[in-house]
């Protein structure tokens, strides 16, 4: 047991969980006997004595686990013990519960835990929706009602859909890049191990006197400022989840910029791998305002300072605008690797080179521009000052631009193709250009003031997201899961099970979510536990869909849980495709190649006889080949 | 490689996106109307709905002919053509949306200017927002208040000076189109001419604690001279929890003296039982 104390690992995490907690708990009691206060100071905004242990006690679970050994071994000058925590690979399941720094392990850790996220929220989205099926109340209090689409939408949109795109690029970038691994493997391991922090602070405000934060994931001052105990777990769960974000995506730029391949010249780069970098520009920029807008009303909770309260001078509306400035951006953050995985797929299986790629690589960079842009047009209603509004709604307009670029783009990539359509992944990818489109479009309607002003908080705005999110991002990762999903296995899954999925998926989706439009533009607002019985037959449609959705994801997680044990042996290369992920074994071998690859061309060259992207080393046929030059012929 | 029937796309397109947008203008999306905004609102949603008609036509056709034309078949391991993409036809598709979003977007401008058009004859009334509830204030009628229920006169252009006691409220009914925050710490407006009598909902329209729910009020839209009966039947004493934000000051400093220590945001103080559980 002493023994096991001393070592990094899990004995350790959870003593330093405990005397971390412990010395929070400690400093707070002290510091207010020394102050002669009161002991526990327990106003719904207070509590001291949990909100700081809620921060002492992960950095303590942290240290004991291993996350800063190396690093505090090394500022020390003793010497570093690499075989306790720094060990590279997987070769047992209990290798994946460690402080591992294999980018492929801590992509399966991301992936595994995110989707059990997805699973958690998805669970919190179907209270809501038995909630909604009839006008009423029907399961759960108005007051637990506004936790639950609080946290709904918290745990999807920080440990679903934000980390799952984090864990495949974690995956697949390193590999498509021909870099052993990536830039800094121990702060990816911190970066991971961050995240299920945050997930167990956010889930944990259930736990809260007064019951999770509820004042949305938005989390408006001033409502935020004066609600219950739980809002300061928001607020400190999401520096976990911003502070994994922003350290993954720094790693993914250093990684990116420095670590590719001989030979991969940017315009040589896969586009998945061109989206990470774009998507990395923007967590870095973006991310820190979120963190500071939930700083900032976390110490107008308990510190008593003032940034929000309108009462001693604060500034309402200034938090919006904080808080836009990253949760705009955001969506595209949630947006841009799933471009990436679209452009992979649809090229692969249409054996076409993407169709102007070079604009597809600008149009994201076009993107990460104008989404610094945008943010002000969720504040059209709240009464900012009004001259902002027009150039706003122009440059949100104009976003469309990029976006329409990319979708034409996938169009003419299909053209004059060969196209495959046995995989499920590829008709995720098609399926994900429609329904894409609606979303597209009704971001569009968002942006033009005089709609807006009146749809904005209303169900048309759910519809809208859920659209972009669930009929764009959860469908570009599952397009993503399915294309990799042989890769990292190195089994295949089943394709008519995925078939199945795709169409429950593809119809729940349209089911659930278009109708929200309807009662959202006939006058039903957003947020609310009850409804007008005008809008009663829609919203059980919606409900019954809603379950209907999530009964077909578990079809998705059978046919994932079951191949990856039983299915059969994937080989390298199921798909035919170029990019160097596929050129080494399924799963790859541990530091990914023998030798770093040598590209000698760009990532979709299907057509061009001869034309490699990459050559492995000892790839004595490929060695030969010459460097070939793009071929272009002009569509008529 | 052989041509694209462009033409027949092109009318196919046109086809999709013309049936699509006559089936889709049939439905009153926003609803009944009830104000003079809700007319080139409504017209702007529908010459919207238009132009996404023809877009996501476009998209669809242009979808379903590549998956009809060049789908391969079962055990076909060659290649498409290596085509890397078309300068020209990329600057169409970034110069014709730019022109269609900028369209839209100075066609909306002009809606905005339009429905935010100040009267000079137009009517003041104070709406004051709490958890939960609705109060309003007349100031023109001689400062007549009254508690969960708004009067306004027909064809009158209202300028609602909107308030909020504690947290953001929106002031919102459907019917009129028009919605804005209710903002404490400032006072924000919003400017409507109802053009039809009758009773409509006010909603609020932003998340604002457990009550958000049903927080309601009935709107009465009548004539001038009803409505100059009800104003002047309304009693003029200002509401108790009504308070300026000074005075909401004072009593919050006088809690903080009382108590003697570290207080919070202050917002509960006043929050009337917020988050009471």
């Amino acid at each position: 047991m002493a023994m096991a104390l001393r070592q990094p690992g899990w004995y350790r995490g959870l003593f330093g969980l405990l005397l971390g907690a412990g010395f929070g708990f400690g400093l707070v009691i002290a510091l207010r006997a020394l102050s002669g206060l009161e002991l526990f100071q327990t106003e719904q905004t207070g509590y001291p004595h949990v909100v700081v242990p809620l921060i002492t006690a992960p950095f303590g679970f942290l240290f004991g686990f291993g996350a800063f050994d190396y690093w505090f071994r090394w500022a020390a000058g003793k010497p570093t013990i690499p075989e306790d925590h720094s060990d590279h690979g997987a070769t047992r399941w209990q290798d994946y519960f460690k402080f591992n720094t294999d980018h492929k392990v801590i992509g399966i850790q991301y992936i595994v835990v995110t989707l059990f996220f997805f699973l958690i929220g998805g669970l919190l989205a179907l209270l809501i929706r038995a909630e909604l099926a009839q006008p009423g109340s029907q399961v759960v209090a108005a007051s637990t009602f506004n936790g639950l689409f609080s946290t709904h939408a918290t745990v999807m949109i920080f440990l679903f859909i934000i980390p799952i795109f984090a864990g495949l690029a974690n995956y697949v970038v390193p590999l498509m890049l021909g870099a052993p691994d990536m830039a800094f493997p121990r702060l990816n391991a911190l970066s991971f191990w961050l995240l299920p922090i945050a997930g167990i602070i956010f889930l944990g405000s259930f736990l809260a006197p007064g019951g999770a934060f509820d004042a949305g994931w938005t989390g408006y001052a001033p409502l935020a400022g004066g609600a219950p105990l739980g809002q300061t777990f928001f607020n400190i769960g999401v520096q976990f989840a911003g502070a994994s974000s922003i350290a993954a995506a720094l790693n993914f730029l250093v990684t990116i910029i420095t670590m590719r391949a001989p030979g991969m010249n940017l315009w040589r780069m896969p586009l998945m791998v061109w989206a990470q970098l774009a998507t990395s520009l923007l967590v870095v920029g973006a991310t820190p305002f979120v963190a500071g807008a939930q700083f900032m009303t976390l110490f107008d909770r308990v510190l008593g300072m003032n940034f929000f309260n309108f009462l001693q001078g604060g500034d309402v509306i200034s938090y919006q605008h904080i808080f836009w400035f990253y949760s705009h951006p955001a969506v595209y953050i949630m947006m841009l690797p799933g471009f990436g995985i679209i452009s992979e797929i649809i090229s692969t299986h249409s054996r076409k080179p993407v169709f102007g790629y070079r604009l597809m690589a600008l149009a994201l960079i076009g993107i990460v521009v104008l989404s610094y842009s945008v943010w002000a047009h969720h504040m059209f209603v709240s009464g900012m000052f009004s001259w902002l509004r027009v150039p706003i709604m122009i440059s949100t307009m104009l976003i469309a631009v990029p976006t329409g670029i990319k979708v034409f783009s996938w169009l003419g990539t299909l053209f004059y193709g060969k196209i495959h359509t046995y995989s499920t992944a590829m008709l995720f990818a098609l399926a994900f250009i429609v329904t894409f489109t609606i979303g597209g479009i009704s971001g569009v309607m968002l942006g033009m003031i005089p709609i807006d002003i009146h749809v904005s908080d209303t169900y048309f705005i759910v519809a809208h997201i859920h659209f972009v999110l669930f009929g764009g991002s959860v469908f570009t990762i599952f397009a993503g899961l399915y294309h990799w999903f042989p890769k990292i296995t190195g089994r295949m899954y089943d394709e008519r099970l995925g078939r199945i999925h795709l169409w429950g998926t593809v119809i729940g989706t349209w089911m659930a979510f278009v109708p929200m439009h309807w009662v959202g533009m006939d006058g039903m607002p957003r947020r609310v536990a009850d409804y007008a019985s005008q809008y009663g037959d829609w919203n059980l449609v919606v409900s019954i869909s809603a379950f209907f959705l999530g009964a077909v994801q578990l079809v998705f997680l059978y046919n994932m849980i079951v191949s990856w044990r039983f299915g059969p042996k994937a080989g390298n290369n199921p798909w035919r495709a170029n990019s160097i992920e596929w050129l080494v074994s399924s799963p790859p071998p541990i530091y990914n190649f023998d030798e770093i690859p040598r590209v000698v061309g760009g990532p979709y060259e299907y057509g061009t006889p001869g034309a490699r992207h990459a050559i492995m080393a000892g790839d004595e046929e490929g060695a030969t080949v010459p460097e070939p030059k793009p071929t272009t012929v002009a569509a008529s | 490689m052989t041509r694209l029937p462009i033409l027949k796309l092109v009318l196919a397109t046109l086809a999709f996106g013309a049936v699509q947008s006559v089936v889709l203008l049939q439905f009153d999306w926003f609803g009944d109307a009830a104000s003079t905004a809700a007319g080139p609102i409504d017209t702007l949603m529908d010459v919207t709905i238009v132009v996404s008609s023809f877009i996501f036509a476009l998209v669809c056709v242009f979808l379903g002919y590549a998956l009809i034309k060049w789908r391969a078949k079962p055990g076909d391991e060659s290649d498409g053509l290596p085509i890397h993409g078309n300068t020209k036809l990329e600057i169409w598709w970034t110069l014709i949306p730019v022109l269609i979003v900028v369209a839209l977007a100075g066609y909306s401008w002009a809606v905005l200017d339009d429905i935010e058009k100040k009267d000079s004859n137009a009517i003041t009334v104070d709406v004051y927002s709490q958890q939960f509830a609705w109060t309003f204030g007349y100031p023109e009628s001689g400062n007549k208040w009254a508690e969960g229920e708004l009067h306004v006169p027909v064809n009158r252009q209202i300028d609602f000076k909107l308030h909020a006691q504690d947290v953001i409220h929106s002031f919102w009914v459907p019917e009129w189109r028009i919605k804005k925050d209710n903002v404490p710490g400032i006072t924000t407006n919003a400017l409507v001419t109802p053009d039809r009598e009758g009773t409509f909902q006010l909603v609020c329209a932003e998340l604002c604690g457990i009550g958000h729910t049903t927080m309601q009020a009935k709107v009465v839209v009548e004539s001038e001279e009803k409505y100059n009966q009800w104003v002047n039947n309304l009693k003029s004493e200002v509401p108790a929890f009504l308070m300026s934000a000074d005075q909401a000051l004072e009593v919050q400093k006088r809690a903080e003296e009382r108590a003697g220590g570290i207080q919070g945001s202050g917002v509960e103080e006043e929050g009337s039982g917020n988050h009471a559980d």
